[in-house]
């Protein structure tokens, strides 16, 4: 009885209708509006417009259609628990907040309510080892695998040794910022460099400080963790201090053509590290175009088709459809519920063939998720910018991280979680 | 005619100073505090405890808390975020370090050590008055906020600086951490909110509170007859505090569960509170409750419609609910400046002798 009156009120007070019930319902918690919302669109828009792919053109995840419920959070971590808990009573599969803040505070809840969190490329770093953290996942990559291959590119511009250098890290004075220091430390160490940080506070538009501290110190290498709003000015800051664009790397979330355009010419020269390949030649783009954009229905302005994190949304979109595909492999159901999802989620498996029949060849890496390992593979490329052909272009091939750096960090970390909230290790 | 005072007469001088003097009010009082306890509880979801219940009582214990300084002591204070910070993050030591520690005293010495941190920032009321306080009350935000990102102690020496509350209990029943159930955070808040509540009306009706008025109206005639500036002001910072201290306490360990600094006790909480109590009436407790229900709840409200109901686009309905609002308390501050509070007061007057005009 308390049962049908908490149901009926949850559905007559929860904002959209209940669903039918053969849908897979995904949610997309995501920012259109404040200072994040320049990086928030695209990845929105191409998660969006691949979900739509998959409904227009397959007819869904194993015939059941797809029902995606966007919801605001403008990267605010009170919006992003009032948006998940308006939407996981409505059979929500898998969550990506696009936000460290936000997925620090799902962490637990997620794992008391039994739903998937997939957290690519951020998030909580140490999420990686499957036996502590069950539902969540960072596949395929994590920041301390960026900062980790980033040192790599630097020490081969260096001709193989950053012994006596200096490198500093800017980045958002927040936990997506402060993820990679220790890593940082610990390679800065390893490898005989000095290593500074130089914080810039939410939302990053006041950084005058911060690069005048840059030219001061004269680092020979700058490497950035921002976003949002952060990045096109850090970058329009360090063309106007005429640092050597050649020396200044930024993570995966700081690669975007709307960080870049902004600072003109001055920008050429730009390096990031890469989760995947950019462009718009992929096979994707020709079904995108005949069912999505020329029947009108690309997500948002459609003004971002194509860019860096446009295809990052298609990563997330590709990944989750096929865990799920996998999840109903498993299971032998088309009508899966979050704890199948999350089956699906570590047991995927992406290789090339594969990822060439969904129309993104020569795209991302292998992908090989195991019950211990949330993370993999943990490769990355960079790609660099030429303002006047406004192209990216990959300098070098995917590389592995320093796991014999990475890995015990990831242990040590995970195993403080894990003491903290009386968790035994599972895998065994 | 809905006020039926006819023969409610006070025989003595502790029920003629009732807070609630009139039958119908005490009675709907006490009513709307049985459902609150008895009933709610029993339809209670995460969604409406997390999104819905814990946020209006946490914000209305820090609109509280503010109003004790500002509302009735006249000090503008812009610290409000800054001191929720140093609620948290004592509250995140005390249950680390203490882990058998009952929430109920984590929550009460958190807010204690939010007293004397206030009492420290509020020194330099003892010089300034008005704006120049506000100026100086802002220091205190930013540098808490940078404390808190600098000092590795606080946030035990974690690689991102982010706090999580780990899973304690109350008298047996888990109120923090992930698997803490609905009813349980709900009544757990709502009990401070009472309780506190109820000694913040009768010190704003007592002596301490009087002598925060006397300040408030003319703190240099309130100096020559008697009434000490320092004393007043001073209490006025560390009960303040104590309650915006237990405010960021519970916003911490049981409504959000983790925060950092910088995002979760930035400038905007402070002047979220700030206007909480401006729009729900300064120096009125009804009017924090109020005003944390206007600033806290209506976003909700108008998003559950315009993305829910009518189904509009999530930016456009987000940029939608920023102009609603704002227009709001335009309107309500032209309609009635001193606060729905004062709007509420004038209503009750006109209910008392309807359908008679006066």
């Amino acid at each position: 009885m308390k049962k049908t009156i908490l149901t009926a009120m949850s559905a007559f007070l929860i904002s959209s209708a209940v669903p039918a019930a053969a849908e897979l319902v995904f949610p997309l918690l995501s920012y259109r509006t404040g200072a994040y919302a320049p990086n928030g669109i695209p990845i929105a828009d191409g998660f969006s417009d691949y979900l739509t792919l998959i409904n227009e053109r397959d007819g869904g995840i194993g015939g059941e259609k797809i029902k995606m419920i966007e919801c605001e959070t403008a990267y605010n971590t009170e919006k992003g628990v009032e948006c998940y808990e308006s939407t996981k009573g409505q059979g929500s599969l898998v969550y990506w907040p696009l936000s460290t803040g936000i997925t620090y505070q799902l962490i637990p809840k997620v794992t008391a309510d039994g739903i998937p969190l997939h957290t690519m490329g951020y998030g909580r770093t140490s999420a990686a080892n499957g036996k502590v953290f069950s539902h969540v996942f960072n596949f395929p990559g994590t920041y301390w695998d960026a900062a980790s291959i980033i040192t790599k590119h630097m020490m081969d511009v260096e001709g193989g040794s950053l012994k006596g250098k200096k490198i500093a890290l800017v980045h958002h004075n927040s936990a997506y910022g402060k993820e990679p220091i220790r890593t940082f430390e610990v390679l800065a160490e390893k490898h005989g460099f000095e290593f500074i940080t130089l914080p810039v506070d939410h939302p990053g538009q006041e950084q005058k400080s911060t690069w005048l501290q840059v030219r001061k110190e004269r680092p020979d290498f700058v490497t950035m963790w921002g976003w949002g709003v952060m990045n096109q000015v850090a970058i329009k800051e360090a063309a106007s201090i005429r640092f050597p664009m050649d020396r200044f790397i930024g993570v995966w979330w700081s690669s975007n053509e709307g960080d870049v355009l902004p600072a003109g010419d001055g920008a050429t020269g730009y390096k990031a590290i890469a989760l995947h390949n950019t462009g718009t030649d992929f096979d994707i783009y020709k079904d995108l175009e005949k069912h999505v954009i020329s029947k009108g229905l690309a997500a948002g302005a459609g003004d971002h088709v194509g860019e860096v994190l446009y295809n990052r949304g298609f990563m997330q979109g590709a990944l989750v459809v096929e865990a799920a595909r996998t999840a109903q492999k498993i299971h032998g159901v088309a009508n899966i519920t979050p704890a199948m999802m999350r089956d699906g989620m570590e047991a995927l498996k992406i290789d090339q063939a594969r990822w060439a029949e969904m129309g993104l060849a020569n795209y991302a890496a292998d992908i090989n998720v195991t019950c211990e390992n949330h993370g993999g593979p943990g490769l990355g490329a960079i790609q660099q910018w030429n303002a006047s052909t406004q192209k990216w272009t990959m300098i070098t091939d995917f590389v592995a991280a320093d796991r014999s750096v990475v890995d015990p960090l990831i242990m040590a970390d995970s195993a403080a979680y894990a003491a903290e909230n009386n968790i035994s290790e599972r895998c065994n | 005619m809905i006020y039926r005072e006819a023969g409610d007469f006070k025989t003595t001088y502790k029920a003629d100073q009732e807070t609630f003097p009139i039958r119908l009010d005490k009675v709907g009082f006490w009513l709307s505090v049985l459902i609150v306890v008895f009933v709610i509880p029993l339809f209670l979801n995460d969604y409406w405890e997390k999104a819905v219940f814990l946020p209006f009582f946490i914000y209305a214990i820090a609109a509280i808390g503010l109003n004790i300084l500002t509302g009735y002591c006249g000090q503008v204070s812009l610290g409000t975020g800054g001191f929720m910070a140093v609620g948290a993050y004592s509250s995140y030591k005390l249950m680390t370090s203490f882990p058998n520690l009952d929430m109920f005293v984590v929550i009460i010495c958190s807010g204690i050590v939010t007293a004397f941190v206030g009492i420290l920032f509020g020194i330099p009321s003892l010089r300034i008055k008005g704006f120049y306080l506000a100026v100086a009350t802002l220091a205190s935000q930013f540098f808490l906020v940078w404390l808190f990102n600098k000092w590795e102690w606080t946030y035990n020496y974690s690689a991102t600086g982010q706090i999580t509350a780990p899973e304690r209990d109350f008298l047996g029943v888990v109120v923090t951490g992930a698997y803490s159930a609905p009813w349980a955070t709900y009544l757990f808040c709502f009990g401070f909110l009472f309780i506190f509540g109820w000694m913040a009306r009768n010190l704003v009706r007592g002596h301490i509170g009087r002598s925060w008025m006397a300040i408030r109206d003319m703190d240099i005639a309130a100096e020559i007859i008697g009434v000490n500036p320092l004393k007043a002001k001073l209490s006025a910072f560390a009960i303040s505090s104590f309650y915006i201290g237990v405010a960021g306490a519970l916003y911490f360990s049981v409504w959000l569960g983790a925060a950092e600094p910088t995002e979760a006790f930035s400038i905007d909480k402070s002047f979220d509170v700030l206007f909480m109590i401006i729009i729900g009436g300064l120096g009125s407790m009804t009017g924090s409750i109020i005003g944390a229900a206007f600033i806290v709840l209506l976003p909700v409200v108008f998003k559950t419609v315009l993305v829910g109901l009518l189904g509009w686009p999530t930016d456009i309905a987000e940029f939608t609910q920023i102009i609603l609002i704002g227009s709001l308390i335009i309107f309500f501050l032209i309609k009635e400046p001193h606060g729905i509070a004062a709007l509420w007061r004038t209503l009750k007057q006109k209910l008392r002798l309807w359908p008679f005009p006066y």
